[in-house]
């Protein structure tokens, strides 16, 4: 029993040993400056687990992006020159809002451009459904009563029915 | 009217090939493949240690003629599989720098021991600055830096002779000096 224990408390301790390892601690000048941290690494992504952001990541080259980003916030810079150094070293991809270029407008724009599609063809069909609705040929009720009358047999029939 | 009719009809089903062909055409692309944004640019600046000797190394010494950039480790398992085919380029006289990059210098040393070393020179980036301000991902990598020091090509993965053939070579040829004296051939 005790050797089981033991053995329980060798494997607990060497996960929470892990859990403190993957965590690095930096220490901040303010809490301004943590708090953009934090925001910095939510919002860059890792290049190489393409799924994750930086602060979800335990990748290598996560860890060194997060002590970069690090450095230089404690240089001073600001969130728009972080992110501009890292899309220079690694381009577009390490950041999860792609600038606006000629080469991400159909990701920028396609939504709208769908939408506004699906909305002229709404448009169209609508008015012509109301058209079609107007467009109901016109009876003239005295004649149809007239010849409706001409046939008492078939205007007994129509009421049977 | 009904040519109108059959024409909508018919959307959905083009639609649907539309996006197949859309698919199909992006099934063979590698979504690790990233495009370099230093394709064009100049080799960062760096002042790293040689694994052998003393020196310093810059950009500016290592720079001459045109020359690989290989990013290698000794805790990658695929630099083993590439190591040869860079012995064989080496041998052939194509300019190969080492850069060393998140490794352990006694282990480097003794791993090109056994390997054989088909650098020129061997930059240790024991901290990786000089792999993020290229923007390295993984190893291997290896770059085509041009005689005026621009980096013209990224190979992401394993150089093999195959792909070395048939892609990295011409781009080497033409980055270099002199290119009709000097080609490398084969």
């Amino acid at each position: 029993m005790n050797s089981v224990r033991a053995c329980l408390f060798l494997v607990i301790s060497i996960i929470a040993f892990n859990t403190l390892a993957s965590i690095e601690i930096y220490e901040f000048e303010s809490d301004e400056d943590e708090r953009r941290y934090q925001s910095l690494i939510t919002e860059l992504r890792c290049p190489k687990c393409q799924n994750q952001n930086l602060s979800g990541s335990n990748a290598e080259i996560a860890k060194d992006l997060k002590k970069r980003v690090y450095k230089l916030i404690s240089q001073g810079k600001s969130d728009t020159e972080i992110v501009d150094y890292l899309v220079e070293r690694y381009g577009d991809f390490v950041t999860y809002r792609p600038p606006v270029k000629p080469s991400t407008w159909l990701l920028w724009f396609g939504p709208f451009i769908l939408f506004s599609f699906v909305g002229i063809f709404l448009l169209w069909r609508t008015r012509r459904v109301n058209k079609e609705a107007s467009n109901k040929p016109d009876v003239d009720r005295e004649k149809l009563q007239q010849i409706l009358s001409s046939y008492p047999g078939e205007t007994k029939r129509t009421d049977d029915k | 009217m009904t040519k109108n009719k059959t024409l909508i009809y018919l959307l959905p089903l083009l639609m649907f090939f539309a996006l197949a062909g859309l698919l199909f055409s992006s099934l063979g692309n590698d979504p690790r493949l990233l495009p370099s944004a230093k394709l064009g640019k100049m080799l960062p600046d760096f002042a790293l240690p040689s694994l052998y000797g003393q020196e310093t190394l810059t950009a500016e010494s290592v720079s001459g003629d045109a020359f690989l950039l290989n990013v290698w480790a000794t805790w990658c398992p695929s630099c083993r599989v590439e190591h040869p085919v860079l012995n064989q380029l080496a041998e052939k006289g194509v300019d190969i720098i080492g850069l060393n990059y998140k490794d352990d210098e006694g282990e480097a040393r003794a791993y090109l021991k056994q390997l054989g070393n088909p650098y020129k020179v061997v930059v240790r980036d024991d901290s990786g600055d000089l792999g993020l301000d290229l923007g390295v991902y993984g190893a291997p990598e290896t770059y085509i830096v041009n005689s005026d020091n621009r980096i013209v090509y990224r190979h992401v993965g394993i150089v093999t002779m195959e792909n070395w053939q048939s892609t990295l070579r011409p781009i080497y040829n033409s980055a270099r000096k002199n290119t009709t004296l000097r080609e490398v051939s084969q």
